[in-house]
């Protein structure tokens, strides 16, 4: 008997892979953004599935919001986008023969590895759990440092674009 | 029960007597959770989709009134008392329009952006608290991030439909807009925290139950600043960039014909309403008013009223501002509203904490502190303001009054 979660699960597991296979196979660069916004759609259905609503719509609000929305301001400022020519990369056997033997090892490495026999979490999620997450990211105890490392990191990749985007005066 | 108590908590009791209705008829309790969850959200979405017919009715008659014209009327027409059937009219002709697709499009895209602006705009209506209890088609732990989440979504329907409309226009719209937008969602969230903080919650039921004090009386700097920033947000003048029909005649929607131009021109409306409604729950403290304990419902009139307030205000801005430079635009933003939205954030915080330290567990004792510290803050800033135009004048004659050599 197939439960309501798995026909959920099965839906957005199908829309991640189908918008992941539709990034690398479409013929447009904005095609292939957009499949890619249809897989972290995919993704975030996923979350929502978890029972991990924040983490749901962090996925539409950052991947989506923000990273999606870049890639496309990108490519829409790229000259000529609207008529693809002939692909320029003709290696696409060996491409896909290098592809098939990393997905192989990857497999093997993730099926040989005994972490995943956990078993599955019982009773309710925790309420507080949210919670519990924004105190970790602020008590220098726990997750502190890196937090703040990784926002100046972010901060000197802001700059860097800033200096490079820069017009010369 | 009697037919008083049935109507005074009349959308959870149909809630409850359709579902007890279906279970009369055999169906196990998941099935009746679901159709009563269906057919509930089915009127939620009816409800924004005739509201819309309203209030562009409204929109044109205060407009009108504004620039000294009339706006609709009846005369000679079939239109009805005051020309209320005037949208449906429209409407009606809009969707007999025939479709005019341009040559160059891109098929699939170009008709998915309309489809998804709309289905987008509706969807922010789930999280809204129409009431105390039940009234309200899901209370979110997270109720005003998924708002937020929302907004992302609906500029992903503006680039997909300025790309592939294949036009400059078209184009240029699309990258206003987002530039827009993305600017603007800085100060919005920072002023968004605000009410968050203060409410514990950032579920929408949670942020109302907060409000004994609204939250306009209680930090009025943060609510202005949201008010600007969800001005921008749904593209209503003086941010009407993404369509500034008098330089590139109505942006990323330009080539859209009939009832997909009507798709568009109908999610600008309803996030227009839904802004207005999420402001309402963040500052204006939702549904609350008199009698509502008594009677559930009136939660409905009370928030719409709200609402309409701020929906009259959004209009009022259409008719009677100018519309803005986009560098003018982005600058207010990033170099006034998101310093200020972090001055605010960190003054609220540390004010609150001290009222609490200090034993004011009072409501509006609480409000009062709060209220003097934004009072002081906004003094402040328009101090800062006065000096540095101050000195942009001084500037300016000087160089007017240079010797050039």
């Amino acid at each position: 008997m197939i439960t309501v979660q798995q026909v959920v699960f099965a839906l957005f597991a199908v829309l991640t892979l189908g918008g992941a296979i539709g990034v690398v196979a479409a013929r447009k660069l904005f095609h292939a953004a957009l499949w890619m916004v249809l897989a972290f759609f995919g993704v975030a259905g996923l979350y929502l599935l978890l029972e991990a609503p924040f983490f749901a719509a962090l996925q539409l609000f950052i991947y989506i919001g923000g990273i999606a929305v870049l890639t496309v301001m990108a490519i829409m400022v790229t000259r000529g986008i609207m008529k693809p020519k002939e692909p320029v990369f003709t290696y696409a056997i060996g491409a896909a023969g290098t592809a098939l033997a990393f997905l192989v090892m990857l497999g093997l490495f993730i099926f040989k590895t005994p972490v995943w026999d956990v078993a599955a979490p019982t009773g309710e999620v925790d309420p507080n759990g949210l919670r519990a997450l924004g105190q970790a990211l602020v008590s220098p105890s726990a997750y502190l440092l890196p937090f703040e490392v990784a926002s100046v990191l972010l901060l000197a990749v802001l700059v860097g674009a800033l200096f490079i985007a820069r017009e010369k005066e | 029960m009697n037919v008083w108590q049935f109507l005074a908590d009349f959308f959870v009791n149909v809630g409850a007597w359709m579902g007890e209705l279906l279970s009369g008829w055999g169906l196990s309790p998941f099935w009746v959770s679901l159709i009563v969850k269906v057919v509930g959200g089915l009127a939620l979405a009816i409800g924004p989709l005739t509201a819309v017919l309203f209030l562009i009715w409204y929109a044109r008659k205060v407009i009108g009134r504004i620039q000294d014209r009339m706006g609709p009327t009846n005369d000679g027409t079939a239109a009805g008392p005051f020309a209320l059937l005037q949208a449906v009219a429209d409407a009606i002709k809009m969707l007999t329009k025939e479709f005019v697709f341009p040559k160059e499009r891109d098929r699939v895209v170009f008709l998915i952006a309309p489809v998804l602006a709309v289905a987008v705009a509706v969807a922010v209506w789930a999280v809204i608290p129409f009431g105390p209890q039940g009234m309200q088609f899901v209370d979110l732990n997270i109720g005003v991030f998924y708002v937020v989440a929302l907004a992302s979504l609906a500029f992903f329907a503006m680039l997909m439909a300025g790309w592939s409309s294949h036009n400059k226009y078209a184009n240029l719209g699309a990258f206003r807009a987002v530039s827009m937008i993305v600017s603007y969602e800085i100060p919005q969230m920072l002023a968004l925290l605000v009410p968050v903080m203060l409410a514990g919650s950032m579920g929408m039921q949670g942020l109302v139950r907060a409000q004994e004090v609204p939250f306009i009386v209680m930090v009025p700097v943060p609510a202005l600043i949201y008010f600007l920033a969800m001005t921008a947000e749904v593209g209503r003048l003086p941010f009407e960039q993404a369509e500034a029909d008098a330089e590139i005649v109505a942006g990323y929607f330009v080539e859209y014909s009939g009832m997909l131009f009507g798709a568009f021109y109908l999610a600008e409306f309803i996030n227009n309403l839904s802004a207005s409604f999420v402001f309402t729950v963040l500052f204006l403290g939702g549904w609350r008013g008199p009698w509502v304990e008594q009677a559930p419902v009136l939660g409905l009139v009370w928030i719409s009223l709200k609402a309409f307030l701020v929906f009259t205000l959004l209009t009022f801005f259409w008719g009677a501002m100018p519309r803005l430079r986009i560098d003018h635009i982005l600058g207010f933003s990033w170099k006034f509203l998101t310093p200020l939205a972090l001055v605010m954030l960190v003054v609220v915080a540390l004010v609150d904490k001290a009222v609490q330290a200090a034993g004011l567990t009072s409501p509006w004792g609480r409000a009062g502190w709060l209220f003097l510290a934004n009072a002081a803050v906004a003094l402040v800033t328009v101090a800062l303001l006065y000096r540095a135009e101050r000195r942009q004048q001084a500037a300016r004659e000087a160089r007017r009054f240079a010797i050039v050599r």
